[in-house]
């Protein structure tokens, strides 16, 4: 971004794609714009569509659960990682999603859900007031609008793949198409398209990894390559062991940390715990989707649900990147520690390229076209989701509870409209600063770490405390981030060339180590804090603090007469164990 | 939302008179239709197309991919077509909350 490109594509297109994969590609545009269309239509002469969602199955919101996650960063950075160090990216998903989501459903959505607020931030409102309220809202909002770079990065690296243009008209392009996919679709069509892409994403995945897998032999012949190719990388290139790089535990190619066991403790408590629990449980994105189901029950196992296609996610995301890493030649080039040219950004090819280059290789044109299709569907929905939901933080949490409070409908809708266009615009900016980092999965857990930790200590403990008082709930969540901001600084690598290096952490392991910190710090500081101040009286807490909560405010009565298999607990008990069972597997 | 009774299907079987389907509406019907025109179109490429056996290795992966697509889309219709979701006559508006009010419809809209 630093000099001018020229207008006139310059670059060769990564990917050749003809007529057909364009066609693939257009006839998705049009479902996505048809159902905007529909939608935009319903409001006025008919309700059906809105009733049609809000009679949805559960089976369609839990699958718009972990499609508004499965964006286009989380199978581009796993597939990046999974090129870069092999299957212990699985604790991604086995570790650093399934146990969270399953605490969710069990533990935290009856409390969300029962005291009938309407956003995450909604919540610290009701239960620490305008200080924690203020924080969160105003960090969330922040993390979205970065976030959405991320992926207005990734979706503009994809057009460049494609067409050949420039990163930065790629750049405004993608962030034009995706300004009008919301405007148009709005938030009333994002359900639908969300569980369309998954179907679109996994049908274009799924040929994708089993082609992959022919081409090298199958699962044993993966495995002979990589640790053939471990065997004999050079020295200088800081190839991971073939073992750590077929075996998930203990990880350490994950964490960068010397010793095994300190790996898995990294790897449980800092990813597992801390950054996990702090995302899927307070992320807003997430939250609303099972919030708005008819029922505590049905809200409850919205995330339950969703756990069972998540735990099978990794199979199509990090095993083409693992293929991809022994199979094209300039993967195997970039991994034994060469710098081959050309790649996504034009500067050369980076992990994240691993994917759009094993497509490139092994797909003939139709597949291609779905595939890019698949991609492309990931971005929109991926960054529509950032965006809407800044959008509803700013407009309600911020706006209207601070700045104007009287005003009517008409007046927030237009200011919902603007902060879309701002939060575009914005995005376009985080981009720019996105493209610096050499893994794009690292720059979002150095974010999680700041924004989410914190936010879950505060969480968990308001939820179960009913002493903590409304001062804590401010100064243990600032206090948990700025900690996690100073670790960061001080490690190695967490902030590229702006960290100090006075830590000796790096990768993965620096964010563990942040997330950690700020989680710890926001506890120590919140009880602290709370004994020397006043706590709010015990009837305010009704709904929002476990002890203080009716039993039966927390539990659906109805759910007792439906069958063992579409109860919350035994559902999640499933999940649990089919998630071990995983873990011992690989 | 505060009362789970007043959406479940079960209750809204007695006045069949104004209910009605989802039809178009229903996602099952928007999947199929999408993944159909997928499998059809892949299914032809696979058949007519070039086949580019050096890229996936022998196998005719737009065929294949196809089939399945379509086999996948034939399900999701059968499906919407065998349990319809019915849509009930009656649905309760959003919940106003008084420290956060919700949009409200114009007077003298729908």
């Amino acid at each position: 971004m630093s000099r001018l490109a020229p207008l006139v594509p310059a670059v060769q297109p990564l990917i050749d794609a003809n007529w057909l994969d364009y066609l693939l590609v257009g006839l998705y545009f049009a479902f996505v714009l048809g159902i905007g269309f529909l939608a935009r239509r319903s409001v006025s002469d008919s309700i059906d569509f809105f009733l049609s969602g809000r009679s949805l199955p559960a089976w369609v919101t839990g699958l718009a659960f972990i499609s508004a996650n499965l964006g286009a960063v989380e199978i581009m950075g796993m597939s990046a990682n999974g090129a870069e160090i092999g299957l212990p990216t699985v604790h991604y998903f086995w570790v650093g999603a399934i146990p969270a989501m399953l605490f969710l459903g069990v533990v935290m959505m009856p409390f969300y859900y029962g005291s009938k607020v309407r956003s995450v931030p909604e919540f610290m409102f009701r239960r620490f007031g305008t200080g924690a309220h203020l924080v969160n809202a105003i960090s969330f909002a922040l993390a979205q609008l970065l976030i959405a770079g991320v992926n207005l990065y990734l979706l503009s690296s994809i057009v460049h793949a494609l067409l050949g243009w420039p990163l930065w008209v790629a750049l405004l392009v993608a962030a034009a198409i995706v300004l009008s996919y919301i405007t148009l679709g709005g938030l009333s069509a994002a359900i639908y398209n969300e569980v369309l892409q998954f179907f679109v994403i996994v049908a274009s995945l799924l040929p994708l990894t089993l082609i992959g897998l022919h081409r090298v032999g199958g699962y044993g012949g993966l495995k002979e390559k990589i640790t053939s190719f471990a065997g004999s990388a050079p020295g200088g290139a800081k190839v991971a062991p073939a073992g750590q790089q077929l075996e998930s535990w203990p990880g350490q190619a994950l964490s960068g940390f010397g010793s095994g066991f300190l790996s898995v403790v990294g790897i449980v408590f800092g990813l597992g715990f801390v950054l996990s629990f702090g995302y899927w449980t307070t992320n807003f994105v997430e939250v609303q989707r099972a919030m708005a189901s008819k029922s505590i029950s049905a809200a409850r196992k919205t995330p339950i649900i969703g756990a069972f296609p998540k735990m099978f996610v990794p199979f199509i995301v990090i095993l083409p990147g693992m293929v991809s890493a022994v199979l094209v030649k300039e993967m195997v080039d970039l991994k034994g520690g060469g710098h081959p040219a050309g790649g996504a950004s034009g500067q050369g090819v980076k992990y994240n390229d691993a994917l759009l280059l094993l497509m490139r290789d092994v797909l003939p044109n139709g597949l291609l076209g779905l595939a890019i299709a698949g991609l492309l569907a990931a971005f929109m929905a991926g960054m529509a989701a950032n965006i809407s939901a800044f959008n509803t933080v700013f407009s309600y949490d911020l706006w209207q509870r601070y700045i104007r409070k009287d005003h009517s409908d008409d007046y927030y809708l237009r200011i919902g409209r603007l902060a879309t266009v701002a939060a575009t615009v914005i995005a376009i900016f985080t981009a720019s600063i996105a493209s610096s980092f050499s893994n794009v999965m690292d720059y979002l857990q150095t974010l999680f770490g700041f924004f989410n930790a914190p936010l879950f200590a505060t969480f968990i403990l308001g939820m179960f405390w009913k002493r903590m008082t409304p001062t804590a709930g401010w100064v243990g969540l600032a206090s948990g981030t700025l900690s996690a901001v100073a670790v960061a600084f001080l490690s190695e690598d967490a902030f590229g060339s702006a960290s100090r290096g006075v830590i000796p952490l790096s990768g993965q392991g620096a964010s563990f180590v942040a997330a950690s910190t700020a989680f710890v710090v926001d506890i120590v500081v919140s009880y602290a804090v709370s004994l020397a101040t006043a706590p709010k009286p015990a009837a305010e807490l009704k709904g929002l603090v476990y002890s203080e909560t009716p039993r039966e405010d927390l539990v659906d009565p109805e759910e007792a007469a439906l069958p063992w298999f579409q109860r919350t607990l035994p559902l999640a008990g499933i999940a649990l164990v089919m998630v071990l069972v995983l873990n011992f597997a690989f | 939302m505060s009362d789970p009774t007043t959406n479940a299907p079960a209750d809204t079987a007695d006045s069949t008179a104004s209910q009605h389907t989802a039809g178009a509406f229903d996602i099952r019907n928007i999947i199929g239709a999408l993944l159909g025109l997928y499998g059809v179109i892949l299914t032809l490429a696979g058949l007519l197309g070039a086949h580019e056996p050096e890229k996936t290795g022998g196998v005719n992966a737009n065929l294949w991919t196809g089939l399945v697509l379509a086999a996948a889309a034939a399900v999701f219709l059968v499906w919407a077509r065998l349990k319809p979701i019915v849509v009930p006559a009656h649905v309760e508006p959003a919940q106003e909350d008084a420290t956060r009010p919700g949009p409200r419809r114009h007077p003298g809209g729908h």
